[in-house]
């Protein structure tokens, strides 16, 4: 069976971008959901035109599944350097999947002040969700079997996107 | 014999003791802390983890400093906390120990915080859970007697690493009543596993163990050698009851020969950085001229200290 | 009930015998020893072959907790746990609720015993009435009521003075002082040995020295007075050294050691293990080599023991909280054995330990089967293991550290005075 097709994570990026362009708003925050979304997060700065401040969230500690996986160690911390009360803030993930990441990262942001408003962007979505979310902004669609990963990786400077769990 | 705080899967389900925890144990707990201090800078404090989870302080010693570290650390993990000043009710009704904890456990209790004045308390309730598949239910040990006190030494080597960076070649000195504290031979433990070089354990000899050596220490009487080039000092509380017992003849006496003073203080490196458990007594463990410095970081540990505690019962609640 | 003990290996320390040979009883005492005595036909005949006969254990300290302390046994179980043990012959110490400092209570736990028709007790008198250390109790008059020897138990003594007049006192009349070397100061509080154990633990400990500086003052003492003194449950390296240069010195001393500090060291207690809980203290290693070179040599003369059963409550607390002690009627044998196998110390050299050896301080004619005297025997099978557990045991009392362990020897037949009281 031949492996599925990926598409370059660069030139979706591209894509993502050309999106973005002129509909996200000339302030808008962009906020990283680690791993993935943060390197998404700190590129998009340079192709999205505006005043955009870029932060970091790490949603350890308001995912559902803590009780089954238990706490991953790891020093990431959720940075803002903007003041969440007010702020238009797009939300940057790799893959959106179940969307219970995407959960978690709004209820973490909730902890630090009131948005005015939240925004999704996501580099692939490959469907399956739970939880009713939807991308605002999306750099293509994906569908592979439930029991594989669609795994961003970042080597130097440049993005990849695999699949795992075969 | 397997540490009865390790479970079959070996993660850690109770904190009893740092004697016989691996050095990957202690060293994830202090990485897990890592991100629990910067929730004390934002405005909502809270993270979600604990939630619907009952935290009951079992104080059978009293204890309001530890006791509210604990509370506050816990209400950050969002769970609910019960106190319970045991000291004087149940078991002065003749109810013992293990009753007390089985009924509390039938009222849905997820994690005791347990502080008591005879060593081996903690073990014993951790044993009892077990022996009766409670494995829902986990013990922290806020302190047993003169045996540990695991959070306090997991926060003073959060300390040392944060100022320190790493422990393979460092020298701790440990100032005191060692022969009373739990709080030293917690940090002793925790220190040798990591790997610290040289611990320094400096006291009168009726204020130190017997065998105290075997513990992996160097013993010194003369304080001024014992702070020679020392990269931490760690002074423990004297308690008034010591000048009772015939251990010591007066608070006087012991602040001059093993009080920390800034004379003494420059004998270690100039980097040296001093802590001390809290509460502090000043003119009789440590003057205030170094207290007040900037050399004491004594504030931190307070913080850090909460940030471990978080670390410690997130970490067990899951496993 | 004529009784015959068929074939054997009949190992009789005081009378220096080990052979097969039969055993046969009559009317409560020994009528022959590897022959019948002429016209003499069994009523029973039990088949020994395989097994070991020797004469019934004599166990110098058993707390049988009555009068007072029935919560903690009775005894009813005592006396059958003791016989289970193989112990026909048992000396249980005055620490009862009240003290045994009378002779009414003393004749009362005779007569109690004698009626349940199981082992001989033989009661240890206080030394001071209440054991308070104050005045001397009437050791005339207990003597008389059935106490064999004087005693303080393990309540210390702090006044000198007082102890010396009590050691003129029993000598005048040759009564013995069974004393329990324990400074009433040093090491006050403490529950464990004083060692690296106690330190890594932080359990206040018992240094040493608090044996040997009461040793060495009994022993200054019966230098003086001339008393015959038996010194009790032996823990340190240094006592074994005291007790050995004593003897060679010619004093009148005699000693024992308690079974579990045979096998057992401070490092025993684990994770704060309560059945590990005892007095004296579990000590190092090195003091219990000393004490097993000790036994080996003679400077030990007797194991016992030092049975003490403690109910659930009194153990199921912290270490530091629970009540001292461990039970072992049933064990003596075993871990008597288990010694000698370990150490390479021959078959009757071992049992004598408990038997002749112990029967010499009780003073009545027990541990021995020459002919004529009283048909106390035990027919063990030293080759069966078992298992140590709360089922298995007779005592009332369960707090054994000895839990859930496999220990060599089974006790096939008891008999007191001729009767066979208990089989397995």
């Amino acid at each position: 069976m031949t492996p599925p097709q990926v598409p370059d994570a660069e030139a979706t990026l591209v894509a993502l971008a050309e999106r973005m362009r002129g509909a996200v708003a000339y302030d808008a925050a962009f906020v990283g959901i680690y791993s993935g979304g943060a390197w998404l997060a700190e590129r998009l700065p340079a192709l999205v035109p505006g005043d955009h401040p870029v932060g970091f969230i790490d949603v350890s500690f308001y995912r559902d599944d803590y009780s089954t996986t238990g706490l991953k160690g790891g020093s990431r911390r959720t940075s803002l350097p903007f003041d969440v009360d007010g702020a238009t803030i797009v939300l940057v993930d790799d893959v959106l999947f179940t969307g219970r990441s995407v959960r978690a990262a709004i209820n973490e942001l909730f902890d630090f002040g009131r948005p005015a408003r939240i925004e999704l962007a996501v580099l692939i979505d490959r469907g399956g969700r739970e939880l009713p979310i939807e991308p605002t902004y999306c750099g293509a669609r994906l569908t592979v079997a439930r029991d594989l990963s669609i795994v961003l990786s970042r080597d130097g400077d440049r993005l990849a996107l695999g699949v795992e769990g075969q | 014999m397997r540490s009865p705080q390790l479970n079959e899967e070996g993660a850690l389900t109770h904190l009893l003791t740092l004697e016989g925890l691996p050095a990957d144990v202690i060293r994830s707990i202090l990485d897990t802390a890592d991100p629990f201090v910067s929730i004390a800078e934002r405005e909502v404090k809270k993270v979600p983890l604990l939630r619907g989870k009952a935290v009951f302080n079992l104080f059978f010693e009293n204890s309001t400093r530890t006791r509210t570290t604990f509370e506050i650390a816990a209400k950050r993990l969002s769970a609910d906390v019960i106190n319970l000043n045991i000291g004087a009710s149940s078991t002065s009704k003749g109810e013992t120990l293990l009753d007390t904890i089985d009924n509390l456990v039938a009222m849905d209790a997820d994690i005791f915080v347990v502080r008591h004045s005879q060593s081996g308390a903690p073990h014993l309730i951790a044993q009892h859970l077990n022996a009766h598949r409670r494995r829902h239910v986990h013990v922290v040990n806020a302190g047993d007697g003169r045996h540990q006190h695991p959070t306090q030494g997991l926060l003073d080597l959060y300390t040392i690493r944060h100022y320190k960076k790493a422990f393979h070649d460092l020298t701790v000195s440990i100032v005191g009543d060692v022969l009373h504290s739990r709080v030293a031979r917690s940090l002793i433990h925790g220190l040798t596993t990591l790997g610290t070089p040289e611990v320094r354990v400096i006291g009168p000899k009726t204020l130190l163990p017997a065998h105290v050596e075997a513990l992996g220490v160097r013993v010194f009487h003369d304080m001024r050698d014992g702070l020679r080039g020392c990269d931490a000092v760690v002074m423990l509380r004297l308690q008034s009851e010591r000048m009772k017992g015939a251990l010591l003849p007066s608070a006087g006496e012991y602040f001059k020969n093993y009080g920390l003073t800034q004379e003494k203080l420059a004998l270690a490196k100039p980097d040296a950085i001093v802590m001390h458990p809290g509460p502090m007594n000043r003119g009789v463990e440590i003057d205030s001229a170094v207290a007040d410095s900037d050399r004491a970081v004594i504030l931190p540990q307070v913080t850090f200290g909460i940030a471990v505690r978080m670390a410690v019962m997130s970490m067990i609640a899951s496993a | 009930m004529n009784i015959e003990i068929a074939n054997g290996r009949l190992i009789d320390p005081a009378n220096g015998m080990d052979r097969e040979a039969s055993l046969y009883i009559a009317a409560g005492n020994v009528a022959g020893v590897g022959a019948a005595p002429a016209g003499w036909r069994p009523d029973r005949v039990v088949d020994a072959r395989g097994l070991v006969v020797v004469p019934g254990l004599v166990d110098l300290s058993a707390r049988l907790r009555e009068p007072g302390l029935e919560y903690k046994a009775t005894l009813e179980s005592e006396m059958a746990a003791a016989i289970a043990g193989g112990v026909t012959s048992l000396a249980c110490p005055p620490d009862t609720d009240p003290p045994l400092d009378e002779p009414g209570l003393v004749e009362m736990l005779k007569h109690r015993a004698r009626s349940l028709n199981q082992a001989h007790v033989y009661p240890i008198g206080a030394m001071t009435v209440g054991l308070a250390g104050g005045a001397l109790t009437e050791m005339g008059e207990l003597r008389e009521a059935g106490c064999v020897a004087f005693s303080q138990a393990d309540v210390a003594l702090a006044d000198t003075e007082l102890l010396w007049r009590a050691m003129q006192y029993a000598s005048t009349f040759g009564f013995r002082l069974w004393l329990r070397p324990n400074d009433p100061h040093i090491g006050r509080g403490g529950v464990a040995h004083d060692g690296e154990v106690a330190t890594r633990l932080g359990l206040p400990g018992i240094p040493e020295a608090a044996e040997t500086i009461a040793l060495g003052t009994i022993i200054s003492l019966v230098r003086e007075t001339g008393v015959r003194a038996h010194l009790c449950r032996l823990s340190c390296a240094e006592s074994v050294a005291i007790i050995r240069a004593a003897k060679r010195e010619g004093l009148p001393v005699t000693c024992d050691v308690a079974v579990h500090h045979l096998h057992l060291s401070d490092v025993d207690i684990g994770w704060f293990a309560s059945d590990a809980r005892l007095v004296p203290p579990l000590r190092t290693t090195r003091d219990r080599a000393a004490l097993r070179a000790g036994l080996a040599d003679g400077t030990i003369d007797v194991v016992c023991s030092d049975h003490a059963p403690v109910d659930d409550d009194g153990k199921q607390v912290p270490f530091g909280e629970a009540e001292p002690g461990a039970t072992g009627l049933e064990l003596l044998l075993p871990l008597t054995l288990k010694w000698a196998s370990e150490d390479g110390i021959a078959l009757p050299a071992a049992l004598a330990k408990i038997t002749s050896e112990p029967a010499k301080l009780i003073g009545e004619g027990a541990g021995d089967l020459a002919v004529g005297s009283v048909a106390d025997v035990c027919v063990l099978d030293p080759s069966a293991w078992w298992k140590v557990e709360r089922g298995a045991l007779r005592s009332q009392g369960k707090n054994t550290p000895f839990l859930n362990l496999e220990v060599p020897g089974r006790i096939r037949y008891t008999l007191v005075a001729g009767q066979i009281v208990h089989e397995n």
